[in-house]
């Protein structure tokens, strides 16, 4: 009887050891990605947010209004010019694939939005506040972490509001038209 | 059947012990000082609270102990993002004064092997300094050292809470030693590539609410460039 508890002993320390190999701790979801080959190189790939649905945090300099409305802002003049805005990220099926922050400080020439995919790795965009034409807003990929830590590209961002007559419509869409490519560096 | 009932005790005995052995695992070396302490660099210090509540805002999927902060803010529960927190915090310089705002971004890792005493998260920092510029920070973070040492002896205890010191670094990586990997972004920093690591300093810890009395810093090993600067803010 001891040798069959010592057997049992082995194969539960086996069955707990194969478990944990077998079954993941953390399992991400993943959305399929929609990416799309750019006629002149690199990948495109378009992200959306939908106004007001997915406002995580909205603080904006002046204003008294904030998202959530209890949002308390640090007093220190310092960080009085800095608008703060947290928005959950969609593909182009509408699905949530991740959380976005877009960071603006008065006087600056760029916002800084920082795009995190659980699933794929983050990336820091830095956009003009300029408007070109058609209100379309350029911006620079200045820093990637896992899928996109070895690519260098543009984003296109623009604003498009809603223009269908449902009442639960979003009010419109900030759009990211995100343009990749990999560098030699990822390919070796 | 007496066979039967032994073989599975033997089972379950196999079981618990395996659990045992991975809560004290002796071959999971202690990672000790920090790459970033002696390094010839000069280092900028950014403190911030690593409780949920003190931060400016702070949001998960809406089903863990830990509430998202304030009460109203969205929650992060839909799938790809359900296993995401997102802080906006306050940062503070090695003299607490206010530097900056810092946002993070985390979320547990598909890399973790508890096996190895690795309990991963994959996060980003993006660190705003007024007057200075902007960083990009990446990181592979590793809680198994906190979990082993406080989230399991508050468990344990009667009161379901930890009181104490724990210190330790918590950045395990992409970088050589264990280092995070900076990227400047704008301002003094453009274009230049540092390093830095995230410790925790936890005082209190509670099942029900998670960190009671905590903060995290961020250890940046500044550009040669910028050298002056971070002298002058030190």
């Amino acid at each position: 009887m001891f040798k069959t508890f010592i057997i049992g002993l082995v194969l539960g320390i086996l069955a707990a050891a194969g478990a944990l190999y077998a079954f993941p701790v953390v399992d991400q979801q993943r959305e399929p990605s929609i990416v799309k080959v750019a006629a002149n190189g690199g990948n495109v790939e378009t992200l959306h947010v939908n106004i007001p649905a997915d406002r995580i945090v909205v603080r904006a300099p002046g204003q008294e209004t904030t998202v959530p409305a209890r949002l308390e802002w640090p007093a220190d003049n310092k960080l009085q010019s800095i608008g703060v805005e947290f928005y959950k990220i969609r593909n182009e099926r509408d699905d949530v694939i991740g959380v976005a922050a877009r960071t603006a400080a008065a006087g600056e020439t760029t916002n800084d939005w920082l795009l995190h995919l659980p699933a794929r790795g983050s990336q820091l965009v830095s956009v003009q506040t300029a408007p070109l034409a058609g209100g379309v807003r350029r911006g620079d990929l200045r820093a990637g972490s896992r899928e996109f830590a070895k690519r260098r590209g543009s984003v296109a961002l623009r604003w498009l509001p809603d223009e269908s007559a449902e009442q639960s419509s979003p009010s419109g869409r900030i759009e990211l038209l995100t343009n990749y490519i990999g560098t030699a560096d990822e390919s070796q | 059947m007496k066979y039967l009932v032994s073989l599975l005790l033997g089972l379950l005995c196999g079981a618990a012990l395996f659990i045992l052995g991975l809560f004290y695992n002796p071959f999971v070396a202690d990672r000790g000082l920090s790459p970033l302490s002696i390094s010839d660099s000069a280092v900028t210090s950014l403190s911030y609270t690593r409780v949920p509540a003190k931060n400016i805002a702070y949001t998960n999927n809406g089903m863990s102990r830990i509430k998202p902060h304030p009460e109203s803010i969205a929650e992060l529960w839909n799938g790809p993002v359900r296993l995401t927190d997102a802080t906006l915090t306050e940062l503070r310089d090695a003299r607490g004064q206010t530097a900056g705002i810092g946002v993070k971004f985390s979320s547990r890792s598909e890399k973790t092997r508890l096996m190895r005493g690795k309990a991963l998260v994959d996060s980003v920092w993006y660190v705003y300094l007024p007057d200075r510029g902007s960083l990009f920070i990446e990181q592979s973070e590793n809680y198994w050292p906190f979990i082993q040492d406080v989230v399991f002896p508050a468990y344990r205890n009667s009161a379901n809470s930890w009181k104490g010191t724990w210190f330790g670094d918590l950045t395990d990586g992409p970088g050589a030693l264990g280092i995070a990997r900076v990227t400047g972004v704008s301002g003094a920093f453009q274009g230049k590539s540092m390093e830095a690591v995230e410790s925790l300093n936890m005082r209190a810890y509670s099942t029900d609410k998670g960190p009671v009395s905590a903060e995290g810093r961020l250890l940046i090993a500044m550009p040669p460039k910028d050298l002056a600067s971070a002298d002058a803010s030190e």
